[in-house]
């Protein structure tokens, strides 16, 4: 699962733009995953903070 | 918020007002909603722009110009600057501006003209009616709202999720992706009237390092790098602080800023039966510079200019809003946007030595207009090598 660091997030948005499912969505000043999440850590790369990690269940 | 517009635009951008602006000027009934409590923050630009490019659209104001650049230097991997100066001295060629005010202005000027606008109000779905857009759902404080519109423009940003979800695949590949950082910083000695870019892969990898003044001792220091480049320990943020620790170890940070650039061509159509698509959120920015500021200006208004005509014919299908994709990809915004991209993909690919080779040829430019195009044309110029690996660009230059 994806877990969103939301004391580390920035809230900018280029998570989004490069989720391949469309599984991020930035809800003004907050950042949600939903089911459609993959798991696959392209967000996780791309994060200019590190607010994101996919977390091995 | 009515029930039925002849517009709905989602996004408060520049691209968003614009396209308001230019529908209520002709007596469209127009509502515009940003998701955001306000317009213009948070901030998610390095600020910069073109002197000749804003004067199209607004006259220059001091309330939102935070300052006028007269020159710019490009640093090499090596640290050897190359200065990029006007023929004429003392003449500006660009602006930084002060974008919470300058959006703000242009959303207001949309108001004026008599655009609805409300704020904190997403956009969580399209109305879809016989798989063609026909407005969408809004929440706004705890409420939903169904809006629809005859044309709805879709001017979310980079973050955009509207066409997506209305069918259209806007993901911005990773390689193809600036991941940016930025701070706002005071106290640090600089040319209050030069722009400084930093080249090299250990600076910023597949991007760059900026530094836009905007006022004595205060600039936007950013960096934007390439998205397969960043990772854990070296994302944008890493690089920039290591930039920032050496170059202005003394600066103080007031406004940390962050986002994300594309840098891949735009969407394949930026039209689709009663929708249209501009600026960030049909990835409409520049492949070198990430500059987007214009482009969104100039699309958000030419969508709206193409949805009126379609309007007052009545036809607002895809193939009516055709004229919108076509004439932005042939104006000499559009033909730019298609020559920077084969550059960029040339540039993010050369070893710093290379790049070091390349500043070093010139010392100094004396621009006959100050533009991308001229700096590569004069870089090539110094350069024949170059030629050899931008054959397949001779086409553009």
């Amino acid at each position: 699962m994806l877990n969103i660091r939301r004391d580390i997030c920035g809230y900018c948005g280029a998570c989004v733009s490069v989720c391949p499912e469309g599984a991020l969505e930035l809800v003004d000043a907050f950042l949600t995953v939903d089911t459609a999440c993959i798991n696959c850590g392209i967000c996780e790369k791309v994060c200019p903070l590190g607010a994101l990690e996919v977390v091995k269940e | 918020m009515k029930r039925q517009y002849d517009m709905l635009v989602i996004g408060g951008g520049p691209g968003g007002a614009l396209a308001a602006k230019t529908a209520a000027d002709k007596g469209l009934s127009v509502c515009l909603v940003e998701k955001r409590p306000a317009i213009g923050v948070p901030v998610r630009c390095a600020e910069g722009i073109g002197k000749e490019l804003l004067t199209d659209f607004i006259p220059p104001d001091p309330k939102w110009i935070a300052t006028e650049i007269e020159r710019a230097e490009l640093v090499a991997p090596d640290d050897f600057s190359m200065l990029l100066e006007p023929k004429m001295a003392g003449s500006e060629v660009g602006y930084v501006l002060d974008r919470k005010v300058f959006d703000r202005e242009l959303v207001w000027k949309a108001a004026e003209a008599g655009a609805e606008t409300y704020v904190k109000a997403r956009a969580t779905a399209p109305i879809m009616r016989n798989g063609a857009v026909a407005g969408a759902v809004i929440e706004q404080h705890g409420k939903t709202y169904e809006v629809n519109a005859k044309i709805t423009i879709a001017a979310d940003g980079i973050e955009s999720k509207f066409a997506k979800w209305a069918g259209i695949d806007t993901t911005v590949p990773l390689r193809e992706i600036e991941t940016c950082a930025q701070y706002l910083m005071t106290g640090i000695d600089i040319d209050a009237q030069m722009t400084s870019f930093y080249l090299g892969n250990e600076v910023a990898p597949a991007g760059y390092v900026w530094i836009f003044p905007k006022g004595k001792g205060l600039a936007n220091v950013g960096i934007g790098i390439g998205g397969g480049k960043s990772g854990a320990g070296h994302r944008a943020k890493d690089y920039l602080d290591r930039f920032v620790a050496r170059k202005f170890p003394n600066g103080k940070s007031i406004e940390l800023i962050v986002g994300g650039v594309s840098v891949c061509k735009p969407l394949s159509c930026t039209v689709a039966d009663n929708m249209l698509i501009v600026g960030d959120a049909a990835r409409i920015s520049d492949p070198i510079t990430g500059g987007g500021i214009y482009n969104a200006l100039y699309t958000g208004r030419l969508a709206a200019e193409t949805a009126i005509a379609a309007l007052e014919k009545g036809d607002t299908r895809k193939a009516a809003l055709m004229p919108y994709d076509t004439t932005w990809r042939s104006s000499p915004m559009g033909k730019a946007l298609e020559r920077n991209y084969a550059v960029k993909e040339v540039f993010v690919g050369l070893s710093d030595e290379k790049l070091n080779a390349i500043v070093h040829s010139i010392s100094k430019i004396n621009l006959e207009e100050f533009s991308t195009l001229t700096l590569i044309t004069e870089l090539i110029k110094a350069n024949p090598s170059l030629l050899l690996e931008l054959k397949h660009l001779k086409a553009f230059l």
